[in-house]
């Protein structure tokens, strides 16, 4: 099986902050607005580097949208910054009519996005973002797994067209794809070949994903693992070639079981090829104060609850 | 100088395409699209630099963001009668597959519409950004916006008039249709909008009223005022006074007409106070 090697915990956000300043001295056209978390979203160098191209909107996020949107008139491409719950739920509406339903180019990147945002308990730790925006037509939904990663994703959605939501988060987890990757909208990648089940994970589960396919080795279990960073247009050929072979899967996910990855990968099997199912995810559940490693614990949102599930769901074969 | 027979004329024949097009499909909102017929005409046709030619970026000419989409009956006839498509396209409006939805919409790619509204309180946050566009292309032109007076119960304007005060957004004009009438009554009764121009001018906006906001001549001189102001650093607000259902006198200062279309006998009633002027579609 292939080895993957964290080469130094990392903050997905910081893959966020350091694509911004990239594009910031490739492409004019972008511009940055933030709403009071300049620093959390790691966007001071952009400020620094283009006064001028960034935006501070203050603590008024539904008017930061609506700027966006209009800041599209005349060519700009708005990155808007903020937490994921403030990204999300607090801007349905606005999002909705003046990006989504407009056809806007803009991208709305959300930092500290699920449980682990520690802490600050569950009034910011949004579990129910990936669903709230895959429902919205023409809406492109993305969960990067690591920094490389979502810097890579940064860069390539600002010569993609259309609104996009870009999800990641607060904590420093294990930075193990490629530096030199070619980020691809809508193209599953897949981490480990096996024929036993089929592990689907998107954000910070995807290396999870990868330390249960260690174990299930060890029991003689071997695993496909594919990380899912683009969860709308969801890659339905990987899904489907990859469960054709296994028989079962297993999705695991940051994120409320209703509305998340797990829903979109059970639509395309349900209509093209049943297969059993478990989901790691929270249990309609909100979150709570505690560190990100006792939230993920908690709320089996781990690679021991991986490797459960995935003992669970080949019984059910 | 303007031509103020031929906009006359044109007021006329936006007010009988108005009435006509919510007759036809029993549905839509007159009463504020008959208060706003001569600041559209005005706008549209002696106001704002266009291109004939639409395009979305909008680069080198003013652009126009209506804020309170539900008016879009007076919206789609100006722009069809200043040439941005067909006027007999009038004919499809709310009917399944038509460009003329029933609140403005980018979505079906009718040319003239450059953000979709219809949920309140989102076009002057949307204007905004566009200004904010301008001066980064170092265009001079000018952002105009319609919202309604009702409309400023919705919380997000005054983030939006907080921030274009803060941030010298001076490419911007924002009309606000003062007629003192929303769905469930007048704005007095339902949430009272207090002393809007103090409030505008406590948050560092340039305010000037056109009390007669029905008066085309009132609205051109008030207007090229309003132009006037723009470029000093501060975003400017016209507060104009119109009545709901002007033209029409059954229609006039009440709320009843808000979304309601008028049956056969009053239109009829309606277009006779209207004699065609320009040919109906």
């Amino acid at each position: 099986m292939k080895k993957y090697i964290d080469t130094g915990k990392k903050d997905t956000r910081s893959g966020f902050g350091d694509g911004l300043t990239e594009l910031g001295k490739k492409n004019k056209n972008v511009v940055a607005l933030c709403a009071d978390l300049t620093g959390s979203l790691k966007m001071d160098e952009f400020k620094e580097n283009h006064p001028e191209r960034f935006f501070q909107i203050g603590i008024a996020e539904a008017n930061m949208i609506g700027i966006a949107a209009g800041m599209t008139i005349g060519g700009k491409i708005p990155f808007t910054g903020t937490f994921a719950n403030f990204s999300t739920g607090r801007v349905y509406d606005q999002i909705r009519q003046s990006v989504a339903y407009s056809g806007k180019n803009v991208k709305i990147c959300a930092s500290h996005a699920g449980i682990t945002l520690g802490e600050d308990g569950a009034t910011h730790q949004i579990l129910e973002d990936l669903g709230l925006m895959k429902m919205l037509p023409g809406m492109t939904v993305i969960n990067t797994c690591d920094y490389n990663q979502t810097k890579a994703a940064t860069i390539a959605i600002a010569d993609y067209e259309g609104p996009v939501y870009l999800r990641f988060g607060r904590p420093k987890v294990a930075n193990f794809t490629p530096a030199d990757q070619n980020f691809q909208i809508g193209k599953a990648v897949q981490l480990q070949e096996g024929t036993d089940v089929t592990i689907i994970a998107t954000g910070h589960l995807v290396w999870e994903a990868l330390q249960a396919a260690e174990t299930l080795n060890e029991h003689g279990i071997t695993a496909d693992v594919i990380n899912i960073h683009t969860i709308k247009p969801l890659d339905d050929e990987a899904i489907l070639k990859s469960v054709k072979k296994t028989g079962c899967v297993v999705t695991a996910e940051e994120h409320n079981f209703l509305g998340g990855l797990g829903e979109s990968v059970a639509r395309v099997l349900s209509t093209q090829h049943p297969a059993p199912q478990e989901f790691v995810a929270t249990n309609d559940t909100f979150g709570e104060s505690g560190t990100p490693e006792q939230l993920m614990d908690k709320y089996g949102l781990n690679a021991s609850a991986i490797v459960n599930s995935v003992k669970k769901v080949i019984a059910r074969k | 100088m303007a031509d103020y027979k031929a906009l006359e004329d044109l007021v006329i024949q936006v007010r009988r395409d108005i009435l006509r097009q919510v007759h036809k499909v029993n549905s839509g909102h007159p009463g504020g699209s008959l208060g706003c017929t001569e600041f559209f005409v005005a706008l549209y046709n002696e106001l704002m630099e266009r291109d004939e030619n639409f395009k979305m970026d909008g680069i080198g000419e003013d652009l126009f963001f209506l804020s309170n989409g539900h008016i879009s009956p007076v919206f789609y006839s100006v722009l069809a009668r200043a040439g941005y498509f067909p006027v007999e396209e009038l004919n499809t409006f709310r009917l399944l597959n038509s460009r003329l939805q029933g609140h403005p919409t980018t979505h079906e790619g009718l040319p003239g519409i450059r953000i979709a509204s219809g949920s309140l309180g989102q076009g002057i946050s949307v204007s905004i950004g566009a200004a904010l566009t301008k001066k980064l292309n170092k265009d001079k032109h000018i952002v105009y916006t319609l919202c309604g007076d009702g409309e400023l119960q919705e919380g997000q304007n005054w983030e939006a008039i907080m921030y274009a005060a803060g941030n010298n957004v001076d490419n911007l004009i924002v009309t606000v249709d003062l007629n003192g009438q929303q769905i469930d009554g007048s704005t007095k009764n339902v949430l009272p909008l207090g002393n809007l121009k103090a409030k505008f001018e406590a948050f560092g906006w340039d305010v000037m009223d056109i009390e007669k906001g029905n008066d085309l001549k009132a609205i051109l001189t008030g207007m090229k005022k309003a132009k006037e102001k723009t470029g000093n650093g501060k975003p400017v607000c016209v507060l104009l006074h119109t009545v709901m259902g002007n033209g029409v006198d059954f229609m006039m200062h009440t709320h009843d007409w808000h979304g309601k279309a008028p049956n056969d006998e009053q239109l009829a009633d309606a277009l006779s106070q209207n004699p065609a002027t320009l040919g109906d579609y």
